[in-house]
């Protein structure tokens, strides 16, 4: 029986324009959807399918604000079997702030006799992009920790974890418990089902305040890269077009004989 | 002093860990600092170690630190951390650096959490130099993150492509220092236990090329890609695919340009058949030419674009092969 804790974060979907606020410090997300980084869609892909094959559980945990909340119903649907919300400004805590917070947790459900063999995260956040949770949090916890794994299989108290690296497909096996940080590329996301809806619907989201004073991410001010000039040259409409294209490669030396 | 973490290929050193170099450069020439040293942890064979050597000088290395130690011989980020965080101390080093690769962030991380410092990922200038305030690329390169660093040893990845790799005004002849890291056995735990050779990533490939052919859904299908590779071909570029593609299992992921890809900066890239979602802009901005097929004369990625041909690509491209392949005699 393998208890999992699956880390996800709600994040801008940056489909559209992105906007910021007023004083620079946040992304002005009213006019934009929310969603989970994808390496986290797979990190729950994952959870649930280890989860099932051994009668344990997957607990998806999030740090934000209570519109978190959506983005936990969602793992839940995925099979997820509980879920936790720390609720906070999620502005205000930089990377070691969450892994602190998280740290937090899995210790205290340790001691409670509820501890996860396995805590799962996505190797980087799509909004923050900071790399760090993961390895910080296994710090914390005095863990073995990986990053950049496509897929997780166990035997055991042995993990078998598979990422790509400069050679091929490297290969690691680890004593649980480990903290494992998830990549897009193993596994296919998983699409909530009718009951996986419903159970979703039903579930209490246990609703906990993070147990660190942040010390927030050194953030002085986000800004927008300047404007892309626009300024496209269209050398025709269909194949006829062909050979004006290879004029610019030509120009540009990249075609040689 | 600044420390540099080297990644290296079959070259030497990896254009990124070239580019990392040359923006730890121009960073120490912008306060006291007295210069940059590298540090380059396992085994070094004895072709690849001149030609390090060489390109290192050619970056005005003051130092290079080797961790060589048996137990090193495997991949493992924390005992490869252990040896950056050593090396940090002997150099004292106020700022360690390394590409914004994936294993440069895994690294880096490591050394940011074992040194209780701040660390910025994917860092594109310096704003600042005393305190340091560094721009980094957060949301996928859609927005900037101006971030302070205040701590005693600062930790940051550079996003693939800020600079480009210039060598300095005055070559060096780097010390070489050889050590061997004090490993615990937690440090091993993490170790590769085996390499399989039948996916190799080829991202490395992909963010040095020159010319860089994209696919995207407008591909059509797994066996929509022929043409597209003899283009490749043709140019001697290497052929990358939007998140779509791989998603659909057309192509491997480690084709993949974008924000959970390569970020790529090529002379040229053909984007054939993409839309040029932010996610995919993200990884392919840095190319210095962008030539959009498309059917959509308004996708983002053809408005993005410097050149355009509108059109479906599976005509379009097998007319460009042609015409390479004329005048290519």
């Amino acid at each position: 029986m393998t208890n999992i804790l699956v880390c996800i974060k709600r994040v801008p979907d940056t489909s559209g324009d992105v906007q910021l606020s007023e004083d620079g410090m946040t992304i002005d997300a009213r006019h934009l959807g929310h969603t989970l980084s994808a390496h986290e869609e797979c990190a729950i892909a994952i959870a649930a399918e280890l989860a099932a094959s051994s009668d344990g559980m997957a607990t998806a945990l999030s740090l934000g604000a209570g519109d978190a909340q959506e983005q936990l119903r969602h793992a839940v649907a995925l099979g997820c079997g509980a879920a936790i919300l720390l609720e906070a400004e999620p502005d205000s805590f930089g990377p070691a702030d969450v892994a602190q917070a998280i740290a937090a947790v899995v210790r205290d459900r340790k001691e409670s006799g509820a501890g996860f063999d396995l805590i799962l995260l996505g190797t980087d956040a799509a909004d923050t992009g900071d790399f760090q949770v993961a390895v910080r949090l296994a710090y914390q916890l005095n863990l073995p920790v990986l990053t950049g794994i496509v897929t997780v299989g166990i035997d055991g108290d042995t993990v078998t974890a598979r990422g790509t690296g400069p050679d091929g497909t490297e290969v690691y096996e680890l004593p649980m418990p480990a903290v494992i940080a998830i990549q897009e590329g193993g596994v296919e996301p998983r699409y909530p089902s009718i009951p996986g809806r419903m159970r979703a619907k039903r579930t209490e989201i246990e609703t906990l305040p993070p147990a660190v004073s942040p010390r927030g991410s050194g953030r002085v001010r986000l800004t927008l890269p300047p404007a892309h000039p626009g300024t496209v040259k269209v050398l025709g409409e269909d194949a006829t077009a062909a050979p004006a294209l290879v004029d610019v490669l030509s120009e540009l030396g990249v075609v040689s004989k | 002093m600044i420390l540099v973490l080297i990644e290296t290929d079959d070259s030497g050193a990896t254009v990124t860990s070239l580019e990392t170099l040359t923006f730890a450069r121009n960073l120490a020439d912008l306060g006291d600092r007295p210069g940059v040293e590298a540090v380059v942890v396992g085994p070094l064979e004895a072709g690849l170690r001149h030609n390090l050597l060489a390109q290192l000088g050619e970056q005005a290395v003051l130092t290079v630190r080797h961790a060589t130690d048996d137990q090193l011989d495997q991949y493992s980020a924390a005992a490869w951390a252990a040896s950056v965080v050593t090396s940090a101390e002997a150099a004292t080093a106020d700022l360690v650096l390394a590409a914004g690769t994936p294993r440069g962030s895994e690294i880096m991380a490591h050394v940011a959490a074992r040194l209780g410092t701040a660390m910025a990922a994917n860092v594109v200038r310096v704003e600042q130099a005393e305190p340091l305030v560094v721009s980094r690329q957060v949301m996928g390169g859609a927005v900037f993150e101006e971030m302070r660093l205040d701590g005693d040893v600062n930790v940051m990845t550079v996003a693939g492509h800020a600079v480009d790799p210039k060598p300095a005004d005055s070559a060096t002849s780097p010390d070489v220092l050889e050590f061997s890291p004090s490993l615990t056995e937690a440090d091993l735990v993490t170790r590769v236990v085996r390499v399989e050779a039948e996916e190799r990533d080829d991202t490395s490939a992909l963010s040095s090329a020159r010319v860089v052919v994209g696919a995207g859904r407008g591909a059509g299908s797994a066996d929509g890609f022929d043409d597209l590779i003899e283009l490749t071909e043709l140019l001697g570029g290497v052929l990358g695919a939007s998140r779509v593609v791989t998603s659909l299992g057309w192509r491997p992921h480690a084709e993949q340009v974008g924000q959970t890809g390569s970020r790529i900066a090529p002379d040229v890239y053909i984007a054939c058949g993409i839309s040029g979602a932010i996610q995919h802009w993200a990884g392919c901005q840095g190319a210095k030419t962008i030539v959009a097929i498309n059917t959509d004369a308004d996708a983002p990625m053809v408005t993005k674009a410097d050149y355009a041909i509108i059109g479906d690509l599976h005509e379009i491209v097998p007319a460009i092969n042609a015409e390479l392949r004329r005048r290519l005699g």
